[in-house]
């Protein structure tokens, strides 16, 4: 009997693993293990896009607060049912599929996008002891899965027969296996300092602390050049503003979902932001402590809480920089890639090695930051020189 | 044999003969990935799960993207008009089975002398990990100097002309 036993913090902690036990005794023994799965499941399929669609309206909102206008405010009051409305009319529209399509590709296509959105939350931790599947692989796992979206990426543009949609899919391809390479890069040094892939152990080994401060990864020099490698390969990933060539709405509309309409149309957006939590939640759990607190004294707030206080800030940032940054150009992205990301997530690595091997203290703190800011400065003159890497200049601007 | 290995048995084999039969490479490329996912299902099925993981992201991750990219850039989207088998298809039936046979008998008649499996490892992954640095280093070390290698050939092949002006705006 945990119930009685635990304290009233402990008990709001657990609450979701304490009413899935609960069900879980009115369940005949032959079904528990589907049960269990479903129990473990429905949450997350119920959550996550309840959060898309709180983002979406965030997102106009904070996108109009940037550009000096309202946002959307005509539906309920602040405009706070903008994402049911939206919902619904994407629900009513007609759906279309082009005549040259193929069309079981074409349909299967954002079922793939959604589904391998949604399988990547398997291995989130978002509170403790909250985890579906705690794989000793979780971190492999969760990168595998993102080759199914580039597989369904490529279904959705290849199979409208559209040039638009074949130009975008090519585009976002090339991106998502270009920026692949350091996003998994950039993780593994978390899981270099852990010593395991999971991602329970990870969130577990950041979740102590010393006085009122954690463990976090992102308070050590290489989990910082980590995290902010990370959050730019994830922004990348998930195509989104100054990456969003796949879809730059003034080159190609909407690049690989152009040919889409209505309920499927919608399903990409789903995919698309399930795509970016997931990510984000990744780097929750890498380098920002997953659930656990930012102070010591703060532990009795429930830990899925801290989870997605940490989702929404990081949200936030996605916005911002979506509202302040201008696109890309291909070559750029590409450069910018290969030779200045790579590099850099290489030197990280050696740098969290180099932490492995120094005595616990100051010193090795200040010396893996000189280390990482050397190499950093370096790199960039380096490129500059070369003219790889030069300040933008406005044609109509200056 | 249990409903989910049948199951997970039926998607790879409908993924491979999809793979192998139908006439539109597109619709290949996505029935050669249900196979590999298949696959890598079971692997997972059977406890192994680094394996079946990194069937996932090399089969799916990079082979089947890299056909992908192959596809895209050769305009042979279009189904071809003559038929897509070979006239030596009975010579390739004839082949496969006798691999087949091969394999079947030399797993039936050695199970016996194989090591009596004990229980799981604990840690299946760390265990790679020890063995990949520590007995197998100078195996590991070699291929990625290979790859290294075939890396910079690729990179090389893909320059500009030797002539060596630039194209595009820089």
């Amino acid at each position: 009997m945990i119930v009685f036993s635990a304290s009233g913090a402990e008990r709001a902690d657990q609450i979701f693993v304490l009413i899935k036990h609960w069900l879980m005794g009115y369940v005949p023994a032959a079904a528990q293990p589907l049960a269990s799965a479903v129990l473990s499941v429905v949450p997350i399929l119920m959550a996550f896009p309840l959060i898309f669609a709180i983002t979406t309206l965030l997102e106009r909102k904070g996108l109009g607060r940037i550009q000096n206008r309202y946002g959307p405010n005509r539906v309920g009051p602040w405009g706070l049912l903008q994402p049911m409305a939206d919902g619904l009319k994407s629900l009513t529209k007609e759906d279309i599929v082009p005549d040259s399509a193929d069309k079981w590709v074409h349909l299967c296509a954002p079922l793939l996008l959604v589904v391998a959105s949604f399988l990547a939350y398997a291995v989130l931790p978002i509170g403790r002891n909250m985890v579906v599947a705690n794989l000793s692989a979780g971190v492999l796992f969760f990168f595998a899965i993102g080759a199914l979206v580039e597989v369904a990426i490529f279904m959705a543009g290849w199979s409208s027969r559209s040039k638009y949609s074949l130009l975008g899919a090519m585009r976002a391809i090339a991106q998502m296996v270009s920026y692949e390479t350091p996003l998994v890069l950039a993780g593994l040094v978390a899981v270099m300092a852990t010593g395991s892939l999971s991602t329970v152990a990870i969130v577990e080994a950041q979740a102590q602390y010393t006085g009122i401060l954690p463990h976090w990864f992102v308070f050590t020099p290489w989990g910082f050049a980590g995290f902010v490698l990370f959050m730019i390969a994830a922004t990348a990933e998930s195509n989104r503003s100054p990456f969003d060539l796949p879809e730059g709405e003034s080159e190609i509309i909407a690049g690989y979902y152009i040919e889409y309409s209505g309920f499927k149309f919608a399903l990409f957006f789903l995919g698309e932001y399930l795509g970016m939590f997931a990510t984000s939640g990744m780097a929750i759990t890498l380098f920002l402590g997953g659930w656990s607190a930012p102070f010591s004294f703060l532990t009795w707030i429930p830990s899925y809480l801290w989870f997605f206080a940490k989702l929404l800030v990081i949200t936030c940032g996605f916005i911002w920089v979506r509202g302040t940054l201008p696109r890309l150009r291909m070559d750029q992205l590409m450069h910018f890639a290969w030779k200045f990301m790579l590099p850099m997530t290489l030197l990280n690595i050696f740098a969290a090695a180099a932490w492995k091997f120094f005595p616990t203290g100051v010193v090795r703190w200040f010396a893996c930051a000189i280390f990482l800011a050397v190499a950093f400065v370096l790199l960039t003159r380096g490129l500059k020189k070369r003219g790889d890497v030069r300040a933008r200049q406005y044609r109509f601007a200056d | 044999m249990t409903l989910v290995f049948l199951l997970l048995a039926a998607i790879t084999i409908l993924g491979m003969g999809a793979a192998m039969s139908l006439r539109n490479p597109v619709r290949c490329v996505v029935g050669l990935t249900v196979g590999f996912l298949g696959l890598a299902a079971l692997y997972l099925q059977l406890g192994a799960q680094f394996v079946g993981l990194t069937q996932v992201l090399v089969y799916v991750g990079a082979v089947a993207i890299l056909i992908i990219f192959a596809i895209m850039m050769t305009r042979s989207t279009e189904s071809p008009e003559q038929q897509t088998f070979s006239r030596l298809w009975f010579a390739g039936i004839a082949i496969a089975v006798v691999v087949f046979a091969v394999l079947g008998w030399a797993i039936h008649f050695g199970a016996h002398m194989l090591p009596t499996q004990a229980a799981l490892p604990e840690l299946p992954v760390q265990q790679i990990g020890d063995a990949l640095l520590h007995r197998f280093v100078l195996p590991l070390e070699i291929i990625a100097v290979l790859l290294t290698a075939a890396l910079i050939g690729a990179g090389v092949l893909a320059l500009d002309d030797p002539a060596g002006e630039k194209r595009g705006p820089q």
